[in-house]
């Protein structure tokens, strides 16, 4: 196995070992990215320098006995909605073209404290609205199984990163599934945390009350020591858990004997890939087999929950995104007053997708409407949550495939939202009620596309869903690697 | 015509108060509280709206709403929540500003208020915590918006907490109005939740008025007026308005909603915009911060740290033997100086002579040189020992005030003070006889007045005597001897 394939687990015990080093490690992956950037576009922006000096501190760092843990000396790439102090951040939006923050988000933070090498900032679905990065300011990325299809969205850059093997993990944010579905469509495992347990403090805002933090990794363990280093109460976050946090990473060999699994009834059927639904019960028997007891749960609520979504995170973003005015940072566009000058740089400054969300958003929060629509979705939003409840009196995990579909053709849904809205239908209700769900491949289809597994779990049960997890990924031996021709750029 | 007018027309205003507490950091963030910065300078990610910053709520500033609410006769929520409200403006860094809408940490209360000897109750609907705005500046062409170059905008101010204060429609005319506001800004500065700096900003008044007939129940349509920077510009405003909005109802016209600035200069209101609904705002829950939760324990604590309101305090001075005027005059005095008046009467001073002491001749003389309260020397003894010596009757009170002046001006007590200024009544008659003698022998002309029927220039006569004895003689006993000589 090539260097750059490794898991952060087993780069780290070679490092450890002396085997080899973080410089290395990272000149695997900037090799790498020289030969796939140009097919697959993960990245926005590459901080070859800034990288190469932490590389080389990390290396010192532990020669001198120092070591910071898992992560030590390890390149991670950040989505690019992630503020880094001094590398320009831009939501792949054209309206923070050029803005360079002058602090570190608390998870960029936090992994510098724990001697991780930023590789670089990946392309994302402008502020996280999408679900292919086709609606990047800055170009589409692609699927590393195959270029002529999107890797998911909107962490795309990210998901395509790990599968292409230019960088070891990566950050990315999930508001309706926005780590889990890439992960699922670029076969790796990608995880969405507890709402409150990974400081948002740093992450640009698409929904305060929905947007998640979680890496993209090829390992299950890898996701466990990842979130273990980057998760933790930040008093810079009114919505940090202040409580007591699990340790899921020594949960992953218990195995799912005796774990009661529910099956999402309504997440099946209609619009669901043949190959995704085969190769999810077939997972579902092994884990029977294994000695999971499965049932089949109806969570009836999850047929609106989409609905309710597409009203909640557009009201939030609405307002999130009023802060992108021209006056301080970022795109101007000039105007003869100060409202023109606004009004100019947000048309222009904004792509069509957001366009499409603020307006949806400042819809449903207006005057006369806020009770129909807004108003409506959160008392969704609340049977969704005592939907989950009433289920988890019954099972400890539930499991559905984390995409209808395996990727789709780039280009293929752009003209439709409804279509592309649709790709998350099976991760948004754990946003909706803040909890965990993780992404896992368990396959692919005739096309060599890959299959993701997802399993959900209570808030603040990462250990249960982690247990499950590491057991599917047993379970599905999955060792496919994307086939993608190196192209010297 | 216009007293008739007034007759048939009553106003009804409500006004909105914004306080800016004196934290010693923002509301969401750890800049620094601080008037006249350099432009810029108490600003971070938080409070300027940088992408992916997040707000902390500032749990003193609660504290402060909290005492605020309660020194109001406010109910504290149990629960309360912030929401966003959003509209577009240069200096609201966010697109948002962080406030509260249907769950306000304070609620109905009320706010007595002295007017005409009157007291009047004012309801107060709310009292909420909100985030302040930047603050622009706009550069050429008298710095109105529409005719400016250019706009500074500084963020020093983006963030500091802020307490809005609503009453409901009960105030009836400018004064009250007036009334109101100042009874608020003592109230207020009595806590020291604010620096209550009218002229630095850190109390701001807007006032919704509205005209209705009298005896009618329903509200008239009501115009909201900004921009009043003191306590005058307020009742002026409001007068302004009020007489406006008859003028217009009569003409035949009718008041729309609207918003409109008060020009100090030109003594009028100019229309700002057409009022939007309040829903435009669109506000929703802020989802960036959680709902407070105000214990009863936590609210007992606040409770139990109030200060003496100033009407207790009236109220305690009543008891003492003060009367209205003089107890609410006293009770709004500087602390050194309600400190000097406790302590005095803790000794055994009368309460009403050196309540008068204070707030007149102490007071006179502070202004007069323009003196801090703080710096007062003056103590409790001193006033004891003035009041003391005017009973005694070893100054007479005009001398007295002189005495004062030079314990004031450090030169020893009450009575070292007297002798040194040669300021001791005479009240030995026969050291008096030789003076009103004289002053008798020089004005023939008064004696003959008054032996001629014209009784009143005794007076005349004391002042002579008063004049020669430099002030210091008894005006009791110069009077019998008067009386004494001129009817012999």
């Amino acid at each position: 196995m090539s260097l750059h394939e490794l898991s952060v687990v087993e780069a780290g015990r070679r490092l450890r070992a002396g085997e080899t080093s973080s410089v290395e490690l990272l000149e695997a992956n900037l090799d790498r990215a020289s030969r796939t950037e140009a097919q697959i576009h993960a990245y926005l922006t590459i901080d070859r320098e800034g990288a190469r000096e932490a590389a080389s501190q990390a290396d010192a760092d532990l020669a001198d006995g120092i070591d910071h843990g898992p992560l030590h000396g390890i390149p991670v790439a950040l989505k690019d909605n992630m503020c880094t102090r001094g590398i320009e951040t831009t939501a792949s939006s054209q309206i923070l073209a050029g803005y360079v923050p002058p602090y570190d988000a608390t998870v960029v933070a936090r992994l510098r404290d724990a001697g991780a090498v930023i590789v670089g900032k990946t392309n994302l679905d402008e502020f996280a609205m999408g679900s292919s990065t086709e609606n990047s300011a800055y170009g589409t990325s692609y699927n590393p199984w195959d270029i002529s299809r999107v890797p998911g969205g909107s962490s795309g850059g990210s998901a395509a990163a790990v599968a292409a093997g230019s960088a070891f993990v990566a950050l990315g944010s999930d508001t309706g599934g926005s780590v889990r579905q890439p992960a699922s469509l670029s076969g790796v495992v990608g995880l969405k945390p507890t709402y409150g347990t990974v400081s948002r403090y740093g992450l640009i805002a698409f929904a305060s009350s929905l947007d998640q933090i979680g890496p993209l990794s090829r390992s299950v363990e890898d996701s466990a020591v990842t979130l273990e280093t980057i998760w933790g109460h930040d008093p810079l976050d009114a919505t940090s858990h202040a409580g007591e946090y699990p340790t899921p990473s020594a949960a992953l060999e218990k195995g799912v004997s005796g774990l009661r699994i529910g099956v999402v009834r309504e997440l099946a059927g209609e619009g669901y890939e043949p190959a995704v639904e085969s190769g999810v019960s077939g997972m579902i028997d092994r884990l029977s087999d294994a000695g999971g007891e499965v049932t089949e749960v109806s969570l009836p609520t999850f047929e609106i929950a989409l609905s309710a979504y597409y009203l909640i995170a557009p009201a939030e973003a609405s307002a999130n995104l009023a802060r992108f005015d021209g006056i301080r940072y970022g795109l101007r566009v000039d105007g003869s007053t100060t409202e023109e000058l606004m009004a100019r740089t947000r048309a222009e400054g904004f792509g069509p997708e957001v366009l499409r969300r603020i307006l949806l958003g400042t819809y449903a929060l207006s005057a006369g409407y806020y009770d129909a629509f807004y108003g409506q979705a959160q008392k969704v939003r609340s049977a969704i949550q005592s939907d989950f409840s009433r289920a988890y009196e019954e099972v400890d995990v539930l499991v559905s495939p984390t995409s209808p579909t395996v990727a789709f053709e780039a280009g293929a849904r752009v003209d439709n939202p409804l279509a592309m809205y649709l790709s998350d239908i099976c991760t948004i209700p754990s946003n909706l009620a803040g909890h965990p769900a993780i992404s896992v491949p368990i396959g692919v289809d005739d096309g060599n596309l890959p299959i993701g597994f997802q399993v959900m779990a209570p808030a603040l049960g990462e250990t249960v869903m982690f247990q499950a997890a590491a057991e599917v990924e047993r379970l599905a031996a999955f060792t496919a690697r994307p086939i993608l021709a190196e192209v010297a750029s | 015509m216009n007293e008739v007018r007034s007759m048939s027309w009553e106003s009804v205003i409500g006004i909105e108060v914004h306080v800016e507490l004196s934290t010693k950091s923002k509301m969401f963030c750890g800049c620094v509280v601080e008037f006249g910065a350099e432009p810029n300078t108490n600003v971070c990610p938080v409070c300027l709206g940088l992408p992916g910053a997040l707000p902390v709520p500032n749990r003193k500033a609660i504290e402060w709403i909290m005492a605020i609410g309660l020194a109001f006769n406010c109910e504290v929520s149990e629960r309360s929540v912030f929401h966003r409200k959003s509209y577009f403006y240069a200096d609201l860094p966010k697109g948002y500003q962080i406030s509260q809408f249907d769950i306000p940490v304070c609620h109905d209360g009320y706010l007595d208020v002295s007017v005409d000897g009157e007291t009047r109750r004012i309801g107060i609907e709310r009292a909420h915590m909100e985030e302040d705005t930047g603050k622009s500046t706009h550069v050429g062409d008298g710095g109105r918006i529409h005719s400016a170059q250019s706009t500074l905008l500084d963020f020093n101010r983006s963030g500091v907490p802020l307490v809005e204060i609503v009453t409901r429609p009960d105030i009836r005319g400018a004064f009250e109005a007036r009334a109101y506001a100042q009874k608020l800004r003592a109230v207020v500065a009595e806590l020291g939740a604010s620096d209550a700096r009218l002229e630095e900003g850190s109390i701001r008044f807007d006032a919704n008025v509205s005209i209705r007939p009298v005896g009618s129940e329903t509200l008239g349509t009501k115009v909201e007026v900004k921009n009043m920077n003191s306590f005058r510009s307020l009742e002026r405003a409001v007068d302004f308005e009020i007489e406006r909005q008859i003028a217009l109802v009569e003409g035949g016209g009718k008041v729309i909603q609207e918003t409109r600035h008060w020009d100090e200069e030109a003594g009028v209101t100019h229309s700002m915009r057409v009022k939007e609904g309040s829903s435009d705002y669109r506000y929703f829950t802020e989802p960036d911060l959680v709902p407070m939760v105000m214990s009863e324990q936590w609210v007992s604590e606040v409770r139990a740290s109030l200060p003496e309101l100033p009407d207790d305090r009236k109220a305690r001075y009543e008891a003492h033997g003060l009367d209205a005027d003089l107890a609410g005059v006293l009770s709004g005095s500087p602390p050194e100086m309600r400190r000097i008046y406790e302590e005095a009467t803790a000794a055994g001073a009368d309460s009403r002579r050196a309540a008068n002491w204070l707030t007149g001749e102490v007071a006179a003389w502070l202004r007069r040189t323009e003196t801090e309260p703080s710096h007062l020397t003056l103590d409790a003894s001193q006033l004891g020992g003035l009041v003391e010596i005017v009973d005694e009757g070893v100054v007479s009170s005009s001398a007295a005030k002189e005495v004062l002046v030079g314990v004031l001006e450090g030169e020893g007590s009450p009575r070292q003070v007297a002798e040194t200024r040669d300021l001791i009544q005479i009240s030995d008659t026969s050291a008096l006889e030789e003076i009103v003698d004289g002053v008798l022998a020089d004005n023939p002309e008064a004696v003959d007045s008054y032996r001629a029927g014209e009784q009143k220039v005794v007076g005349f006569l004391v002042g002579q005597v008063m004049r020669v004895s430099q002030g210091k003689a008894d005006p009791k006993v110069v009077n019998s001897l008067l009386a004494e000589r001129l009817s012999s």
